[in-house]
């Protein structure tokens, strides 16, 4: 039962919420049940995270596959379209404000609380007491040396080249977005193909970084401070740079099977605007993480 | 269209209808508010006395932590998402929600996050007891296995949140009737935009607060450790960036109910609307500026303790513009108290108390006294209990009309209101005095000059506890059945809701009305 009232489509009842409720919660209740609880244990069984991660995904490819169906078969009025605009800007919204929490917790450490650990304004007791002779030089990984000695990521290798990696990607994508416009396939499909290959190799290149890191800077996870804050951010911004670059790569795919018009192509602009915010996020990463150390 | 309903079980876990996820976010809140009220039982009862009678201390605080989370996360946010589900929709002449089936997704999860998070009391090592504001290094180095499941159901929480505040935002930005323009929207209508774009803004940073702390926990970063570089203040900094706008989130909606029920019973048009829209704005951007006055004592800096004391007392005026719109709507009405009035008009008096306790606390040297005492328990529970739950139960009063086609019983609505009143005083006023005297928050034990005033206190929560069983009787008997219900209900009342029939059908404004 759909119903079309006054032009604006009401979906009929779903079972996709459901099911997306029962993936997230044994995925969650899974990934609770394997961790150790402390920072030095072993990761449990993680059979009921995969068990969950695969229902979310089935809902996700159920869910997604539903309204891909209802969009090509012109259901959604231009009302539809904006309700989904605007729901799309608003959650991206609210990814900023996640990133924000982290880059937060990077500007207090470094602007606040590292010195005062040093005895900068009225701490001079604290460093004399607990921390004598810290000197709270940024990057740290604590007064206590957590992790041991490591040396940092310098910003002018694969940073840079990570820079420019995802600068180019947000012209290409928009060099795609131009060929849709006018209505040239062939434009749009090479220009998220290049898109999605640009982030794919921005992802290799963080692992590699990150494979660097671990075994030649001895910068970990557990590097105090910097550590925490480095791994964190980049870490998050790989994950949202992966998403997007699924994202595009369903939109690469539907472009092939001829989805989309010149007029009428919102999904397309929504995976578009979240990549040019992975983007902003990199800049962010790259100027506060990795050049400004 | 014809008025098909599905039928059975299936229709309340497949839905997309915002009548029907608006019922199901308020039953699931009126369940919660039962479970969390019971945990303030436990709370009294062990407080009741000096010495320890009931619990043990280790318990005591897993009950004091749930009951906080719950009653925020369970009770009252669902309550207020229950009222935005029902009665945006008919307010601004729209069909449904902008995006149904995502609104079906944010409900269907609370159930599973609440199970998540109560669960955690029956694992090894108890439930998370270190209050509900979760400070490390207690939730973090010091806390129980369980911690992890609480703070996957925080992220659950999160996510249903997001999506509910989003669905609201595109719901009143783009599905208003023609001629409903931004500044005639009810007052409801508004303060839940203002109260979406909150919980968008600040709901992501308390998934980052949870995230930190699980990676504190479980594989050695060290966000909230001074030895690496990190701060446990920082956690309170995080956290109270959410959790001040949290508060509002709570509030504001409440702030837009009463103003839908005076004017109605004072027969008179809300005072000053447009000063209530903007009032509404600059409470929700000032909660962004004022978080460390949560955490005055923690050793800040002179000028931080002083500029987080001016923009706190700043949020007074937008406050006080709207208590004096309220008065002033009263002011020469031709007033009537039915039951939802009676609510309302609580809700302005004793909202105000806990507003001007929360003046005083904003005020940083006098909050070194008040911090962490009784005191505070004694203010957010006044703009909580008296403040957003009054607010809660008499919308649901006003409302009830037309959801159910029933008249709910006027004179038991009167005794509830009136038990409530007088034993939500007996529950907390006291508890001003034995915080000012310095009896701290959390313990479950106390000095022997502190009995009288718990004593009382305890009594007092005994009976309201006791009397919104009353409630839930009430409703049940409404929803069964009464005196029919006009479609006006009330004596001509504004507003789009009073023109279809009650009980709502379940369709309405399939074609948009004209608002002139």
């Amino acid at each position: 039962m759909s119903t079309q009232s006054g032009g604006y489509y009401l979906p009929a009842p779903s079972h996709w919420p459901i099911v997306g409720s029962i993936g997230l919660f044994i995925m969650l209740f899974g990934f609770a049940s394997a961790l150790p609880g402390t920072s030095d244990g072993e990761m449990g069984n993680m059979t009921m995270m995969y068990i969950g991660m695969a229902i979310v995904a089935f809902m996700l490819f159920g869910w997604f596959g539903q309204v891909i169906g209802e969009s090509e078969s012109g259901k959604y009025n231009a009302q539809v379209d904006t309700s989904f605009r605007m729901s799309m800007v608003w959650f991206i919204f609210s990814e900023v404000m996640f990133f924000a929490a982290f880059f937060g917790a990077l500007f207090y450490a470094r602007q606040l609380s590292v010195p005062w650990l040093s005895g900068e304004g009225n701490n001079a007791m604290t460093n004399a007491l607990l921390w004598k002779g810290y000197a709270g030089d940024w990057p740290t990984n604590g007064p206590a040396s957590v992790g041991g000695k490591f040396e940092i990521m310098s910003a002018y290798g694969i940073p840079l080249w990570n820079t420019i990696i995802l600068l180019t990607s947000g012209l290409t994508v928009t060099w795609a977005h131009w060929g849709l416009k006018k209505d040239n396939r062939g434009q749009l499909i090479m220009g998220l193909f290049l898109t999605v290959a640009l982030g794919a190799v921005f992802v290799a290149l963080q692992a590699y970084e990150y494979i660097h890191a671990y075994n030649d800077l001895n910068l970990k996870l557990t590097s105090g401070i910097y550590g925490s804050t480095f791994f964190m951010l980049t870490g998050f911004h790989g994950l949202h740079v992966t998403i997007g670059a699924i994202m595009l790569l369903v939109m690469l795919f539907r472009s092939m099977k001829g989805h989309f018009t010149a007029k009428n192509h919102f999904a397309f602009e929504a995976a578009a605007w979240y990549w040019h915010f992975v983007d902003v996020v990199w800049l962010g990463l790259f100027i506060f993480v990795y050049w400004l150390v | 269209m014809s008025d098909h309903k599905p039928s059975g079980i299936t229709r309340w876990i497949f839905t997309t209808n915002h009548k029907d996820i608006g019922t199901l976010y308020l039953w699931f809140a009126f369940i919660m508010f039962f479970v969390g009220g019971s945990m303030a039982m436990v709370i009294r009862a062990e407080l009741l006395q000096p010495g320890m009678q009931v619990v043990d201390p280790l318990f005591f605080n897993s009950m004091t932590t749930m009951h906080g989370l719950i009653m925020v996360f369970g009770a009252v946010m669902p309550a207020m998402v229950g009222f935005a589900n029902w009665m945006v929709p008919m307010m601004i002449g729209a069909p449904d929600m902008a995006l149904p089936r995502m609104n079906n997704w944010s409900f269907w999860i609370l159930p599973f996050a609440g199970t998540m998070l109560v669960s955690t009391l029956f694992m090894e090592g108890g439930g998370p007891a270190f209050g509900w504001t979760f400070y490390a290094p207690l939730s973090t180095t010091f806390a129980p296995q369980s911690t992890d499941f609480f703070i996957f159901a925080v992220h659950l929480l999160g996510f249903s949140s997001i999506m509910g505040a989003i669905n609201i935002i595109a719901t009143i930005l783009n599905m208003r009737a023609p001629g409903m323009t931004l500044m005639k929207m009810p007052l409801f209508v508004w303060t839940w935009l203002i109260t979406a774009f909150l919980l968008i803004a600040v709901m992501p940073v308390l998934a980052g607060a949870v995230t930190m702390m699980l990676t504190d926990r479980n594989f050695g970063t060290s966000f909230f450790d001074a030895a690496g570089g990190g701060d446990p203040v920082l956690f309170q900094h995080v956290f109270w960036f959410f959790g001040h706008p949290e508060v509002y989130i709570m509030i504001l909606p409440s702030f837009g109910i009463v103003s839908q029920i005076i004017p109605t019973f004072a027969r008179k048009q809300l005072f000053g609307y447009a000063s209530m829209v903007y009032a509404t704005a600059a409470i929700a951007f000032l909660s962004f500026i004022v978080w460390a006055h949560h955490m005055f004592t923690v050793g800040m800096p002179v000028a931080g303790e002083l500029y987080f004391t001016y923009a706190t007392v700043m949020i007074a005026v937008p406050t006080a513009v709207k208590v004096f719109n309220w008065t002033a709507t009263m002011w020469k009405g031709s007033m009537t108290f039915e039951t939802p009035m009676l609510w309302a008009v609580g809700f302005v008096f004793l909202f105000t108390v806990g507003g001007f306790t929360g003046l005083m606390m904003g005020v940083a040297p006098a909050d070194f006294q008040y911090h962490d005492t009784y005191f505070i328990v004694a203010h957010f529970h006044y703009v909580l209990v008296p403040g957003a739950v009054f607010a809660i139960i008499g919308g649901i009063y006003y409302w009830i009309p037309k959801w159910t086609g029933n008249m709910y019983d006027e004179k038991l609505g009167k005794l509830h209101f009136w038990l409530s009143a007088i034993s939500v005083n007996i529950l907390f006023f006291p508890q001003h005095f034995i915080g000012l005297a310095g009896m701290p928050r959390r313990i479950p034990d106390y000095a022997v000059q502190f009995s009288e005033f718990n004593f009382m206190s305890s009594i007092g929560g005994f009976v309201f506890g006791a009397t919104q069983l009353l409630f839930l009787y009430i409703v049940i008997k409404c929803i069964r059945g009464g005196e029919k219900a006009t479609d006006q209900v009330w004596d001509n009342p504004e507003g789009l809701e009073w023109t279809i029939p009650s009980p709502a059908p379940y369709h309405t404004f399939e074609t948009a009305p004209q608002i002139k």
